[in-house]
């Protein structure tokens, strides 16, 4: 009986009795369920480090937002996303009519960007309004951001399973795409404004620290499990899902910052990964007798 | 398919990657339903005159301009690039990796019919590769992978079908496999498109052949291309190549710097 009072007061006391620490959970979970994922296109399209490229870019959009409707989520909301779009798309076109990669074309425009961000910030507002946007708290969130990053974790889900088997086809074997003469840049861009769709929804909830750590450290350790993609996705939004719950009990017994808290976590599941996982160190080394044919 | 009449007619098409030319002034046709290997020292622009039939190269005049005319529609042409874009570390298996060569009939949404599913399994047969059909492709070598790409073609069911050095790197037990899967291509009537490098190849497999040294050499019954005085002639143009040559003129003669061929 007393291990069950202990369990209860460990892992479920904390949500029943708070709300806040309830609409933490679901905002994480949610996020984890669709940005996870995205995580894991991104690692296998070798554009890893977009994300955080990403939360420069819409600083801008952010700016604009804050410049014409004040400390409101849904201005900065919608000036991040239409930011982080403009970047996306302007660096496909780069790539699509020069001789330039996607990666590169990419770090040119974000930091063009970033640059306009600060300039923006620092000639229309105090440096504090910002940084507290861009550095969101997961025990802050209210009933608009929780609504705000559920329903952009609803939409993301069905948009990436109606673009799933052209961005399979788009990320493994481009060329093929191309001289099949189907737009592949139409299925990149797609996948990347699920990408801002998400980040934002995340930077303004959780804070980019979240954002980016949620859809990127999960989907990097999931590789090391699985062959197959499917195995892959699903195994990122678990990792994800478990990280994001032990973070937050951990935040709250030991009086940590939740989003940190709940990367750590992310952090250790990747440290367990690299140990043993099928693809990781320790099965390498251990003796495995192979096969006779 | 269809015999007779062109699959791909050039007329004077000229390909340069900033101003180099790549390809100067060729024209000839690719009768439907044949057989034609491309042939040529490095550089001589072979690669890019499949690319330009593919429309992967901007070509001179514009592609409406009318210096490549190619009567089957794109999705049914197939094309095997030399081995570059492809992730062979990406996790899918080698029968889905088949399968997307159903796209042009299943799309972005589509359902996969049986008739396919058997399709594919024949392909992985003809390729010898049966039993290959869960692996992830990261566990093949690149012969296997090979295969599995004329497997993909095969399945992709094309008129026009454009192979670029499609046999590099690959034993000789793999190349006949691939080779005969090529010559029953050529029994069905479809038109093949090879670029390859090895003559005695050419020779043994191919009735007819382009050979090109940017320019084109020769084009006709192989027994004709290659013969020697052919080959050196596309040797010395290959050797002649000037860079600072002077810019040719809409005429379709060159003015002066570039080694001029009499056919």
């Amino acid at each position: 009986m007393t291990s069950a009072v202990w369990l209860w007061d460990l892992a479920m006391a904390p949500f029943v009795e708070f709300a806040f620490m309830r609409r933490a959970l679901v905002a994480s979970l949610a996020l984890s369920v669709s940005a996870a994922p995205l995580g894991v296109f991104l690692t296998l399209r070798r554009m890893s480090l977009l994300g955080d490229a990403l939360s420069h870019a819409v600083l801008p959009g952010v700016a604009i937002g804050f410049m014409l409707g004040g400390l409101s989520l849904t201005a900065m909301a919608l000036g991040g996303v239409a930011a982080g779009m403009g970047v996306a798309a302007l660096a496909g076109l780069v790539t699509r009519f020069t001789t330039l990669k996607e990666d590169a074309s990419l770090a040119a425009l974000y930091l063009v960007a970033l640059a306009l961000g600060v300039i923006l910030i620092s000639s229309h507002g105090t440096q504090l309004d910002l940084l507290h946007i861009l550095f969101g708290s997961a025990l802050g969130v209210d009933t608009p951001g929780l609504l705000m990053v559920a329903g952009v974790a609803s939409i993301s889900l069905l948009l990436l399973a109606a673009l799933y088997r052209g961005l399979v086809l788009e990320s493994f074997d481009p060329g093929f795409l191309h001289a099949i003469g189907r737009r592949g840049w139409l299925w990149q861009q797609g996948f990347l404004m699920l990408v801002v769709i998400n980040l934002v929804a995340g930077f303004q909830t959780l804070g980019t620290l979240m954002a980016v750590g949620l859809m990127m450290l999960p989907a990097v350790s999931s590789r090391l499990w699985h062959d197959t993609l499917p195995a892959q996705l699903a195994n990122a939004s678990g990792q994800a899902m478990l990280a994001s719950l032990a973070g937050l009990l951990l935040s709250y017994h030991f009086d940590t910052p939740s989003g940190p808290t709940i990367i750590g976590c992310a952090g250790a599941l990747y440290a367990l990964s690299l140990l043993i996982a099928p693809g990781g160190w320790l099965p390498r080394i251990l003796v495995v007798r192979h096969r006779i044919g | 398919m269809v015999a007779g009449g062109p699959a791909v007619v050039l007329r004077n098409l000229t390909v340069s990657y900033r101003r180099h030319l790549a390809l100067h002034h060729v024209s000839g046709c690719f009768e439907a339903g044949s057989l034609t290997a491309v042939v040529g020292p490095n550089g001589s622009g072979k690669s890019t005159l499949l690319k330009s039939i593919m429309g992967l190269v901007p070509v001179e005049g514009g592609r409406s301009g009318g210096a490549v005319q190619v009567a089957p529609p794109l999705r049914r042409i197939a094309y095997l690039p030399q081995l570059a874009e492809i992730d062979r570390s990406f996790p899918i298996e080698v029968r889905d990796c088949v399968l997307l060569g159903c796209w042009s009939a299943a799309g972005a949404w589509g359902g996969v019919s049986r008739a396919m599913g058997t399709r594919i399994d024949s392909a992985l047969q003809a390729v010898g590769l049966e039993g290959f059909a869960r692996r992830p492709i990261a566990s093949l070598s690149t012969g296997q992978l090979q295969r599995l790409l004329f497997a993909r073609l095969a399945v992709q069911d094309a008129e026009l079908i454009l192979l670029d050095e499609p046999f590099n790197a690959i034993d000789a037990q793999t190349t006949g496999a691939l080779l005969a899967l090529v010559r029953q291509w050529h029994r069905e009537g479809r038109t093949v498109i090879a670029v390859l490098h090895d003559a005695e190849q050419v020779r043994q497999h191919f009735p007819a052949a382009v050979l090109l040294a940017r320019e084109l050499v020769a084009w006709g019954p192989t027994g004709d291309v290659l013969v020697e005085p052919s080959l050196r002639r596309a040797r010395a143009m290959a050797e002649a190549w000037d860079d600072s040559a002077g810019l040719c003129d809409a005429s379709g003669a060159p003015l002066h710097g570039t080694a001029a061929v009499s056919r």
